[in-house]
């Protein structure tokens, strides 16, 4: 069962750093900026594998995943995130994901299932807005 | 009588600074907006002798070439020679970065300067499971001497200085060069060129690590003792502040972090029984150049001064050499924009004009598409051009640092030499920068740096333009490289038939020797460079790094 964040808890969220990228910053403010909109954060910490992050998600029991990418393996990444995710049966777990991501594959990866691509220069209170509207809170 | 009255009001004059600033400057008033530097640095109005700038020319300034190199490093600077116009390039298998290198130098660049990918930075082959998606991807594939040799392919390793962007395997990566050399019989004292090796930044900023800092900091002046002994052209260490501010530091933090950085490497080297003036003059330094355009000037100024002042004062240097900071410099990647890609070419083109008003020794300027990808040939070229306008149209290169003198480029290089300083006894009074990154100082520090930056600019405190003020939506395409997936099959490949070819019994052997020097505490260099001759490979090597000295993992701080 699903709700919208009317409902009283507040959204989780897990922002993950995946492979050998390290590039922590905008991991980081996002995290920090989610928290302080109210919302719940985890983060994985860098060079997380994808069955690490999905682990965590379910132990975690979050609501979604936002997943940062600016090494260029996006297009190896989440599409292998959300077959593992698929495969433990935790797909009512949305991905969002941010990063160094050209246009094309930002397409590519909206038909595959990735809710929500975000590039650098967004400001935070869109990502905010994005997740207050789109994510459903599990019960 | 009368007239003379009259001109004496019209050509008014205040009889101090402050009088000005509180009569005429305050009657005019000053438009809405903030004037602080992207440091969140409140600037002053206008800076006369009475407010700052008091410089004592002896002490502080000095010569170009003279102590303390406030002025430059060289007596004739650019007049003598430019600066060294070098782009970083690297992607794909080591034939597709052969052949930007030779593209590079056809128009003019004058040194080389490899990009690795993630694997070859994080100590894995393209055959290892972690590596999966990232081969060739962010930088080129080198996994074996032969990638190297591949690498350098038609290029004379000892005409062309090579810089190489690695850390944590950078011990193999030089090991990899040096044994190319031996093999096409150039000797070592030949070669010049740098190695990035800057571990400490990796755990404060880049986060590229195998094991754990102090193993870390041992590997990094590995590369140091050996250099000092044997390739005195060669840099064994670039002392990093460019990924410090990228991670969102500010330009005093960039500054302190790195030269906090230098001091722990130099406090190792001492420690080991080595000479201050064998070692320092081949310690190199790498800045960011961000869009403040005095304050990157001033930044450049004050860390000639301060590293100058520490090296004599604090270690007792005898030779100017050792006091020298010479840097390599790039404009700063986090400040291009995805939206209007095109405005990047007008700030790397301020940003660059900075890094040379102060006094750089090498340049990478950033292309305009690197905020989307790897940078296609044509965006390269426009970048390069830029750097040769400055350096053949501007006419900055005729004098020697022309803004010395400035009140105002005068006030801002005390102020940051003296807060950087203050940074810099923060982290001594924390047992010096191995301790301060353990703790996760730097690290806090930056972070909360980059989150209020983040609020700025959300709140358009700070502009930048095309995103938060003059954004269009519906961006303008410009073409972007597009690596193959064909590469990564490719590299796995190769390095399979890699080891399979190699001779089975030495290599074991060479691999044991290589453990033994890492658990007897010895330089492990001259091993490497007989391992890897043998065919032992990059990941190879890290598994022993990763058996002998531990696996670092991310606290993952927030």
């Amino acid at each position: 069962m699903t709700s919208t964040q009317a409902s009283k808890r507040p959204v989780r969220i897990l922002i993950a750093k995946a492979g050998l990228d390290g590039h922590d910053r905008g991991a980081k403010v996002i995290a920090r900026a989610l928290r302080d909109a109210g919302m719940e954060v985890i983060y994985t910490g860098l060079h997380q594998t994808t069955e690490n992050i999905v682990r965590a998600a379910i132990q975690e029991d979050v609501d979604c995943i936002g997943l940062s990418i600016l090494s260029g393996a996006h297009m190896t990444l989440f599409p292998d995130l959300l077959e593992k995710l698929k495969k433990e049966g935790a797909d009512d777990i949305m991905v969002f994901g941010g990063g160094i991501i050209p246009k094309d594959d930002i397409e590519q990866l909206k038909k595959l299932g990735v809710k929500e691509i975000f590039i650098p220069g967004t400001h935070t209170q869109s990502v905010i807005d994005w997740i207050s509207t789109n994510v459903p809170v599990h019960e | 009588m009368t007239n003379k009255k009259k001109d004496s009001k019209q050509f008014k004059r205040s009889g101090s600074y402050k009088e000005w600033r509180a009569g005429a400057y305050a009657a005019q008033g000053e438009r809405k907006g903030r004037f602080s530097s992207i440091s969140f640095r409140e600037q002053p109005e206008l800076v006369t002798p009475e407010n700052g700038g008091g410089v004592n020319y002896e002490r502080d300034l000095g010569f170009p070439g003279e102590f303390p190199f406030t002025r430059g490093v060289q007596p004739t600077m650019y007049r003598g020679r430019l600066w060294t116009m070098r782009q970083f390039a690297g992607f794909g298998t080591p034939e597709d970065t052969n052949k930007r290198f030779k593209y590079l130098l056809e128009h003019g660049q004058t040194g080389l300067s490899t990009a690795f990918d993630m694997p070859s930075l994080m100590g894995y082959d393209p055959d290892s499971p972690r590596s999966i998606g990232e081969v060739g991807r962010e930088g080129v594939s080198v996994s074996t001497i032969e990638d190297m040799d591949t690498l350098f392919s038609g290029i004379a390793l000892d005409q062309v200085t090579t810089s190489m962007t690695i850390n944590c395997t950078a011990t193999v990566a030089f090991a990899f060069y040096f044994a190319v050399a031996k093999r096409r019989n150039i000797s070592f004292d030949k070669i010049g060129g740098t190695i990035q090796n800057d571990m400490l930044k990796e755990f404060i900023a880049q986060k590229e690590w195998i094991s754990p800092p102090a193993p870390s900091v041992k590997l990094v002046c590995d590369v140091v003792e050996f250099c000092a002994q044997s390739a005195p052209r060669f840099n064994p260490v670039s002392i990093s502040g460019y990924h410090i501010r990228e991670a969102g530091a500010t330009a005093v933090q960039e500054l302190a972090f790195t030269i906090a950085d230098g001091l722990a490497y130099v406090d190792h080297c001492l420690g080991r029984g080595m000479n201050v003036d064998d070692f320092a003059p081949r310690l190199s330094f790498f800045f960011d150049v961000h869009n403040d355009f005095f304050e990157e000037i001033a930044k450049f100024r004050a860390a000639r001064r301060l590293w100058a002042r520490l090296m004599r004062e604090r270690y007792g240097a005898k030779t100017e050499a050792a006091c020298k900071l010479r840097t390599h410099a790039q404009t700063a990647g986090v400040s291009l924009t995805a939206q209007q890609p095109v405005n990047n070419v007008a700030r790397v083109a301020m940003q660059a004009l900075a890094a040379v008003l102060g006094g750089v020794q090498s340049l990478h300027t950033n292309s305009m598409d690197e905020t989307l990808s790897l940078p296609t040939e044509d965006a390269v070229r426009v970048a390069l051009r830029t750097q040769q306008i400055i350096a053949e149209e501007s006419g900055v290169t005729n004098v020697v640092d022309p803004l010395g003198g400035s009140f105002y480029v005068e006030r801002l290089t005390n102020e940051i030499e003296a807060e950087a300083l203050e940074y810099i006894k923060r982290i001594d009074a924390l047992g010096g920068m191995l301790k301060a990154v353990e703790v996760g100082f730097p690290q806090k520090e930056i972070a909360e740096a980059a989150y209020q930056f983040q609020l700025q600019v959300d709140a358009q405190d700070q502009v930048i333009v095309g995103v938060n003020k003059y954004a269009e939506g519906g961006e303008q395409e410009i073409p972007t490289l597009k690596i193959d997936h064909v590469v990564e099959q490719q590299q796995i490949e190769r390095v399979k038939a890699f080891k399979d070819r190699r001779d089975k019994v030495r290599h074991a052997a060479c691999l044991q020797a290589v453990e033994a020097a890492c658990r007897e505490n010895r330089n492990v260099v001259p091993v490497l460079i007989d391992a890897v001759s043998e065919g032992v490979t990059l990941g190879e090597v890290s598994d022993v790094y990763r058996k002998v000295f531990g696996v670092y993992t991310d606290p993952g701080m927030l």
